[in-house]
């Protein structure tokens, strides 16, 4: 027993390397997608203090739009163009409808709200676009559906050419959005805003506009995620289980930080992937993917509640 | 003018701690009681048993024990369901196991068993707070309904991968299972979520409510005024693990007669969550009122268009309900966040000073 | 220093032995001194004051006071021995009790119910007993609102106590925060800033109502203050804080009359 657990998935991983690879990879490509959803949370976290559920939601959304559009007969990029206009205006209701109202009230009501609406795209997407699962218009969007084929030491590694496309603009995205934040004043604007709300709000920022922005961003992300996954998985209400995914990286990386989201993110994709595949699936009947990295997350903390890239916290009275 | 609590005055400071102080209050009470005890029974069909009295009890109850967690002792779960599934699926080992064993003495154990799986997930409350517990509690929920899945023995190697509620009986009758007459659990229900009910008003009025309240409120000052919050947010794990855990164990046992893992997946602990927070964060009352609007309002919305004559497809509905209880949430939320128990407050409120407007 | 016999005040009290000793405590937060080597001690009875300018490290004094903070050198000695590390509700399960300079009230309760959480280091009802409300809880309960009780009537706040604190004006919620700490019965109170942010007439009741805790139920007393025209009033001795050291000690009048504390901080018009 202690030898399985403890010896021979090392063993595995040596003896056949090619293949720990091809687990790494898929581990990347899903954790750099749990990255982009957990930097989705940051951003509105910071700006706001709001734990925004509707993150998953989002995704699926966006998903069935781009889907539903084009099925309608609208080309893939315009359906695109237009998936972005829906986005920006579910970001415009939110800020009306339910951010508005509620501003000021103790951050469990917020997320509530979140949760509320998530319910309520729900059932909306249900009857817009029905509950059965949709194939993502892949190449309609000129992304390439091939694969490469490596050798390394004699053996075979397979990377879909889907998956490096989401890895890239992944990546892409990751880097325009630093570039937003570090270098725009309105990027400037939003760290501030996480930093110190009162003063933020003093050197005449709106409010309003920054949550708008900030909802619409996330919702890019969620087309991008949502295309990326829907590539790989087709596209339904599943989805939204991934979005759960990016809650124990934001555990690990902390709610505020933007880095610790990336890097958390590629840590837990490639650390559950592991797991599931050297010791879940031989030793624990498998599908340990649905709980590994929540209680990853909760192990680190215990050990360190700041997390793996928070400060030390200094308490007062 | 019915409500006027003028002229009522307490001598003793016991009087004053009575569960009801106001007359108008017992009184109120005792109509509520007369109505569930008699006149509900008498006049209930099947589907009301089964699709409005059973379930409102059930889903208070555990409204009530996630309550004692996030509404007294501040620390968010989003764990619920898994906690019920906990206490469902140790009332399903202990009645196999154990045939002889009382049904309720057995649905009564069984939050002994969530409790302390309860305890175990609220070690990292004394280290992680606010929303990082909140994630934390998701590792129970997805953890524990991957082990009902995967652990064979917890359904008995049932192929299904099920579990099948047997019939029951306490003394001749019986009270759960195929056999099991709705009138009888109902009943069995009301008694078990009564008692529940008085014990947790009890124990959130006194001492230990006092410290979860500190607790929630501030935590460090708490600690510096002697709370031992460890103590206090292990009690609180326990005692809602515990509630939770019953009223897991009834809602298969009394209610639905079987259940998969998926049943506690997380959706079930969202609409738990929603009827604590709905009827309002630190109130018992308001679970009740939560549980009434939540599982009350599907029924009102599935059935109003086959009264008016509306074909719609049952799927519709289901989406349409899903989508107004989204839009509800987000609405009471805006015109009372603190629920509908403090709503009830405020009219009462109004009614001890009516006819004058302060 | 180490005499037992206390002494008398100059309005004529008796103050008794050591109740709490500092010896030589130092605390540093990474690199930063916040207290060098500082000792001092309370006596029985008596009023005593910590005062100094902003970041002399009077509140970090009162966190190790309170068992908050553990000092990075040097001892506690409480009632006669050293105190062991231990947690804060450990210390106030020992007879301290505290107030807060940004009041930390329990919002979500009454005005009863938050001084109630005063007593509950007097209250061991078993988990049974409370659910059923039989038994010890519910004698404990009505004794514990006894003791509240006077508190109450003591702090005049009879009528605002079934009011949720939230609701209460600041002063109100300072004099609540007083009733809490007092109704825990306390061998040692301490105040942290019982008067800051209070105008004239509300420094007055306060001021007052420290002098009665003090004459009444004899209650040792320290606290830290900003306000030196107040704390000369009030207290019987008096540490002067500045940069994390102590530049003074005795009574008001002596620390009136040392150049250092002038220089330090009475010298400084504000």
């Amino acid at each position: 027993m202690l030898t399985e657990i403890f010896i021979k998935p090392f063993a595995d991983m040596v003896e056949a390397p090619d293949f720990l690879l091809q687990v790494l990879w898929e581990g990347l490509v899903s954790g750099i997608l749990y990255a982009l959803i957990a930097l989705g949370f940051v951003l509105i976290y910071r700006s706001s203090r709001i734990f925004n559920f509707a993150q998953g939601i989002m995704v699926v959304f966006a998903a069935l739009t781009l889907v539903g559009l084009h099925a309608m007969g609208v080309p893939a990029w315009v359906s695109v163009g237009l998936t972005l206009l829906v986005m920006f205006g579910l970001a415009v209701a939110i800020e009306r409808v339910v951010l508005r109202p509620l501003v000021g009230q103790p951050d469990i009501i917020l997320f509530m709200a979140t949760i509320g609406v998530t319910l309520f795209l729900i059932g909306l997407g249900e009857i817009i676009f029905g509950g059965e699962n949709k194939v993502m218009i892949t190449e309609e969007l000129g992304i390439p559906t091939g694969s490469i084929l490596f050798e390394p030491w004699g053996g075979l590694l397979i990377l879909e050419q889907k998956d490096i496309t989401a890895v890239i603009v992944a990546a892409l995205l990751v880097v325009a959005l630093l570039l937003f934040l570090n270098k725009t004043r309105m990027g400037r604007a939003i760290r501030a805003l996480g930093d110190d709300h009162q003063a933020a709000l003093s050197v005449g920022i709106s409010l309003q506009t920054i949550w708008v922005l900030v909802w619409f961003i996330a919702g890019i992300i969620a087309l991008v995620t949502g295309i990326a996954w829907g590539a790989r998985a087709g596209v339904s209400f599943a989805l939204e289980v991934i979005a759960y995914k990016a809650l124990p990286v934001l555990m690990l990386g902390g709610l505020e930080s933007i880095s610790g989201a990336i890097i958390g993110g590629l840590m837990i994709g490639m650390l559950e992937k592991l797991f599931e595949i050297y010791w879940g699936q031989p030793l624990l009947g498998g599908n340990t993917e649905t709980w590994f990295a929540f209680v990853l997350a909760l192990i680190v903390l215990l050990f360190r509640p700041q997390g793996l890239f928070g400060e030390k916290i200094i308490e007062r009275v | 003018m019915f409500y006027r609590t003028a002229g009522q005055f307490k001598t003793s400071y016991e009087s004053d701690q009575a569960l009801f102080p106001v007359r108008q209050d017992a009184i109120l009470l005792a109509v509520i009681l007369v109505f569930a005890w008699v006149i509900f029974p008498l006049t209930a069909s099947e589907f009301t048993f089964q699709t409005l009295l059973i379930p409102i009890l059930i889903y208070a109850l555990a409204a009530m024990g996630l309550n004692i967690l996030t509404g007294y002792a501040g620390q968010l779960s989003l764990g619920t369901a898994a906690f019920m599934g906990v206490g469902a699926y140790a009332c399903y080992k202990m009645v196999t196991l154990m045939p002889w064993l009382n049904p309720v003495v057995a649905i009564l154990l069984s939050g002994v068993f969530s409790a302390g799986v309860g305890v175990a997930f609220g070690i990292p409350s004394l280290r992680i707070k606010g929303f990082y517990l909140a994630i934390a509690t998701l590792a129970a929920q997805f953890f524990l309904v991957w082990l009902f899945e995967k652990w064979a023995w917890l359904y008995n190697y049932n192929a299904s991968g099920a579990i099948q509620v047997p019939n029951l009986t306490m003394f001749g009758v019986y009270v759960a299972g195929p056999q099991a007459d709705s009138w009888v659990q109902y009943y069995l229900v009301l008694a078990i979520v009564s008692v529940m009910t008085v014990l947790c008003i009890n124990l959130t009025r006194g001492n230990l409510g006092r410290t979860w309240k500190a607790t929630r409120d501030v935590d460090i000052a708490a600690e510096l005024i002697g709370i031992n919050l460890m103590k206090s947010k292990l009690t609180a794990f326990m005692v809602s693990s515990y509630v939770v855990g019953v009223a897991g164990a009834l809602f298969v046992f009394m209610w639905r007669g079987a259940a998969e893992p998926n049943l506690f997946d997380i959706p079930l602990s969202f609409r738990i969550l929603f009827i604590a927070i709905i009827g309002g964060l630190g109130s018992i009352l308001g679970n009740y009122l939560g549980a009434i609007l939540i599982v009350g309002l599907p029924v009102v919305l599935g059935t109003l268009p086959a009264a008016l004559g509306i074909p719609i497809s049952s799927s519709m509905v289901e989406h349409i309900n899903v989508m107004m209880v989204g839009g509800l949430i987000v609405f009471f939320l805006i015109i009372e966040p603190h629920g509908l128990a403090q709503l009830w407050r405020l009219i009462r409120e109004k009614l001890i000073i009516w006819p004058f407007p302060h | 220093m180490k005499d037992t016999q206390g002494y008398l005040t100059a309005d004529g009290r008796q103050i008794g032995g050591v109740l709490m000793e500092m010896r030589n405590i130092t605390l540093r937060f990474g690199g930063v001194v916040a207290i060098e080597d500082i000792s001092f001690d309370i006596r029985e009875g008596e009023i005593r004051a910590i005062i100094g300018p902003n970041g002399a490290g009077k509140s970090s004094m009162l966190n190790i006071i309170s068992g908050f903070y553990t000092p990075s050198n040097g001892e506690v000695w409480y009632k006669g021995a050293p105190r062991p590390l231990m947690k804060p509700y450990e210390v106030a399960r020992m007879g301290v009790a505290r107030t807060f300079q940004n009041i930390a009230l329990f919002e979500g309760m009454t005005v009863l119910d938050n001084v109630m959480t005063g007593r509950l280091t007097h209250m061991h009802a078993g988990l049974l007993s409370q659910a059923l409300w039989w038994g010890r809880a519910r004698d404990e309960e009505i004794a514990n609102r006894e003791v509240v009780e006077k508190v109450i009537d003591f702090l005049e706040i009879q009528n605002i106590r079934k009011t949720p604190v939230g609701r209460l004006p600041y002063g109100l919620k300072k004099r609540v925060e007083l009733a809490r700490a007092l109704a825990a019965e306390p061998s040692l109170l301490l105040l942290d800033e019982p008067m800051a942010g209070m105008n004239v007439e509300e420094k007055e009741d306060m001021s007052r109502f420290i002098l009665d805790v003090n004459d009444e139920f004899g209650t040792t007393i320290a606290l830290i203050e900003h306000d030196m025209g107040v704390v000369m009033d009030l207290s019987d001795r008096v540490v002067v804080m500045d940069y994390g050291k102590k530049i003074g000690d005795g009574t008001p009048d002596e620390v009136r009359g040392n150049q250092d504390v002038i220089d330090a901080y009475l010298g400084v018009a504000h």
